[in-house]
């Protein structure tokens, strides 16, 4: 059975599923978005925006939709990130785990799963969920929306913060089968409210997972959110991400996102700067050795007047990976006085390792700032000498040398549990 | 200590040293002179292991061992040290970690247990003063954005910091003003004594008037065509390497 014919068979058993069913059903926007999924398909390497990243390599594996497993929390507790405090939200092959998760529920705020949202809180959905996603242009996306019935919902209403970091944990039990698994959140943080949140995703066995998810994120006038995303998944691993985040007035966003392992990456942070002196950060750092193929694609669209964006992407490629970076920032004709700064740097270890770099800077604007830069380079062979010439083994040389490379993405995470289990992570993959 | 016989060494396919012929005893200053591109600071590197360099021919022992055959991180811990023309900036690193790092491996080379956050520390402040080096400095990343003669002091210290039994100094007076020039050789002088020795690579007499040669050579055309004391400098200085030149270039003919 084709990848495609097999999709089809699941939206109908979850149609039928979910007809005749009392509330909120969304099955006419399932359809909406099914027709699109249809038109669009998977993306090949034909669509400018895919042209360096193929899934064809999909079509190897014959994936379980959302198979059900259980987690028992020692297996969870001795995963990295495990120490990592906050409400925690569990999803084992793209299903909310009830048992692993503690969710908020109180007068104001709302952790929730999204079929408990839908009980609790089916007025926010209706207002936000979907609404900032292009489902015309990005098949995946429209598939996601058609499909995806599991997320965590995130509410924080005006004037209140969230003391507690949001930590979701994405794990693929692919021990036995090739999981594939559609998860979509959405996190809306109120006027002056503040978040925080990790996505963690990492794999229990070396089968293939194919995960194909949508982080909406929606930043409200004066709010304040930090949004981690950390992929830790195996080497037969998929994974094609959206995070699509809207900002209002005199907001402030900061998304990183790092890379440490995945067979196939595509990450997609779009970031709507709707309103005025808005700020914006995005931080990336991507490792890829052996065959690993991580793609991240920027878009910033700045489309007020008075706002800043700072974008600052790394990578220390190996072996035979790829790695592509393609950075749009979009200065509309009414974002006077935008400042924009994007910077990709590389570092290539080895003969067969290649990086495509592409900033698109797109600017209707007259009277903005704004800089791009990509560097793709070799380790510094004259660093290394120097540290030898110290005492320093080559090898612990060209160590410290790309730690050091990576340290100004690394050091500028705030949050120091998360730092210092990353920096681990980050230094054992770069010893492999 | 070190016994160089007839050292011969490449880049590519030029021939740069055409055999040198050196012993440095315990406790000497060598300075090793001569005009620009005669192969002095090939001569430096060659010592320390650079890699760009290949060795055709010769021998070198160091303390009875070949050095030819260690790795340049294995000639630093049995005691080389090279203090380098243009020192690297590596951003990223600070100096204090870097040499943390640097003396922990020597001591682990040797079988000896790493120095702990407290030992290290003590350490680097006595040698900090020693050659007047600002603890602020060493807390930057290493010579990022160093002026001419801070990258320079950063070495002298490194030197201190790694006690070496043979310190090469590849035109370390290049670029330094008077002032800094003194503050370089007092930190040199500092760390002579009966049982280190110093290979000085300098292009001028200037710095031999402040760290004092036992022995004077000049390097011209990959060889090492005239020794004596410092009083050869002295003659270098006032004549030009011109003489010099046309003396050898007429032995050769």
């Amino acid at each position: 059975m084709s990848i495609l014919t097999k999709i089809e068979g699941e939206f109908d058993s979850l149609l039928h599923h979910l007809n005749g069913k009392s509330g909120w059903s969304w099955n006419r926007l399932r359809e909406e978005a099914f027709e699109n999924f249809k038109k669009l398909g998977i993306p090949t390497v034909k669509n400018e925006d895919w042209k360096y990243s193929s899934l064809k390599g999909l079509e190897k594996y014959d994936y379980t939709l959302s198979a059900s497993a259980s987690l028992r929390p020692e297996e969870l507790a001795a995963l990295p990130f495990a120490d990592l405090e906050g409400l925690q939200m569990v999803f084992v092959n793209g299903i909310f785990s009830a048992a692993l998760s503690s969710p908020l529920l109180n007068e104001k705020i709302k952790v929730l799963d999204f079929r408990e949202a839908e009980k609790v809180i089916p007025e926010v959905l209706s207002e936000y969920y979907g609404k900032s996603l292009d489902i015309e242009k990005e098949g995946l996306t429209a598939l996601n929306m058609a499909i995806s019935r599991e997320g965590a919902v995130i509410y924080v209403p005006d004037n209140t913060t969230l003391e507690k970091p949001v930590v979701i944990r994405h794990i693929h039990a692919t021990g036995q089968e090739h999981i594939k698994n559609s998860v979509h959140h959405l996190a809306v943080i109120g006027k002056n409210a503040e978040a925080k949140i990790v996505e963690i995703f990492r794999n229990i066995g070396d089968n293939s997972s194919f995960t194909n998810i949508v982080t909406e994120i929606f930043v409200g006038e004066e709010a304040r959110a930090d949004y981690y995303k950390i992929q830790d998944e195996n080497d037969a691993s998929f994974h094609v991400g959206t995070t699509q985040v809207t900002q209002k007035d005199r907001s402030y966003f900061y998304a990183a996102t790092f890379t440490v392992n995945g067979g196939f990456v595509r990450n997609n942070l779009n970031l709507v700067l709707a309103g005025e002196h808005i700020e914006s950060h995005m931080y990336g750092l991507y490792i890829p050795n052996g065959s690993q193929h991580v793609d991240n694609h920027t878009l910033v669209d700045h489309q007020m007047p008075n706002s800043e964006s700072n974008e600052l992407y790394k990578g220390i490629l190996d072996g035979r990976s790829k790695g592509v970076f393609n950075g749009k920032i979009f200065v509309r004709q009414d974002a006077q006085k935008t400042n924009a700064y994007q910077n990709c740097r590389n570092v290539i270890l080895s003969e067969s390792a290649a990086m495509n770099t592409k900033p698109q800077l797109e600017i209707w604007a007259d009277d903005v700032k704004c800089s791009h830069g990509t560097t793709t380079g070799k380790l510094d062979d004259d660093a290394i000498f120097y540290m030898q010439s110290r005492g320093i083994p080559k090898a612990e040389a060209i160590k410290l040398q790309l730690a050091a490379f990576a340290e100004d993405v690394v050091s500028q995470i705030k949050w120091e549990v998360l730092r210092e289990e990353l920096d681990v992570l980050i230094l054992k993959k770069l010893q492999s | 200590m070190l016994n160089i016989s007839n050292l011969q060494a490449r880049v590519e396919s030029k021939e740069i040293l055409k055999g040198i012929n050196l012993e440095v005893r315990p406790g000497e200053v060598h300075a090793i002179m001569g005009p620009n591109g005669s192969g002095k600071s090939t001569l430096a590197s060659v010592l320390a292991g650079r890699e760009t360099f290949e060795v055709t021919g010769g021998s070198v022992e160091f303390k009875g061992k070949d050095l030819l055959e260690l790795a340049p991180e294995e000639r630093a811990a049995e005691g080389i040290f090279l203090a380098f023309q243009y020192p690297i900036e590596i951003p990223g690193v600070t100096t204090i970690n870097f040499l943390k790092t640097a003396i922990n491996q020597v001591r682990k080379y040797h079988g000896r247990e790493p120095l702990d956050a407290a030992q290290f520390l003590k350490l680097m402040k006595e040698k900090a003063k020693t050659v007047k080096i600002d603890d602020q400095l060493l807390r930057r990343s290493l010579n990022e954005g160093f002026s001419g003669g801070e990258k320079k002091r950063n070495e002298i210290f490194q030197m201190a910091m790694l006690e070496p039994t043979l310190a090469i100094l590849d035109e370390t007076d290049s670029g330094l003003d008077i002032d800094a020039l003194r503050i370089v050789a007092d930190g040199v002088n500092q760390l002579r004594s009966k049982d280190r020795s110093f290979i000085v690579v300098t292009h001028y007499q200037r710095l031999l008037e402040y760290i004092v040669p036992d022995y004077v050579h000049v390097l011209y055309n990959g060889r090492i065509v005239k020794s004596g004391t410092k009083e050869l400098a002295l003659e270098l200085e006032e004549k030009g390497y011109d003489w010099i030149k046309t003396e050898a270039d007429s032995v050769s003919a």
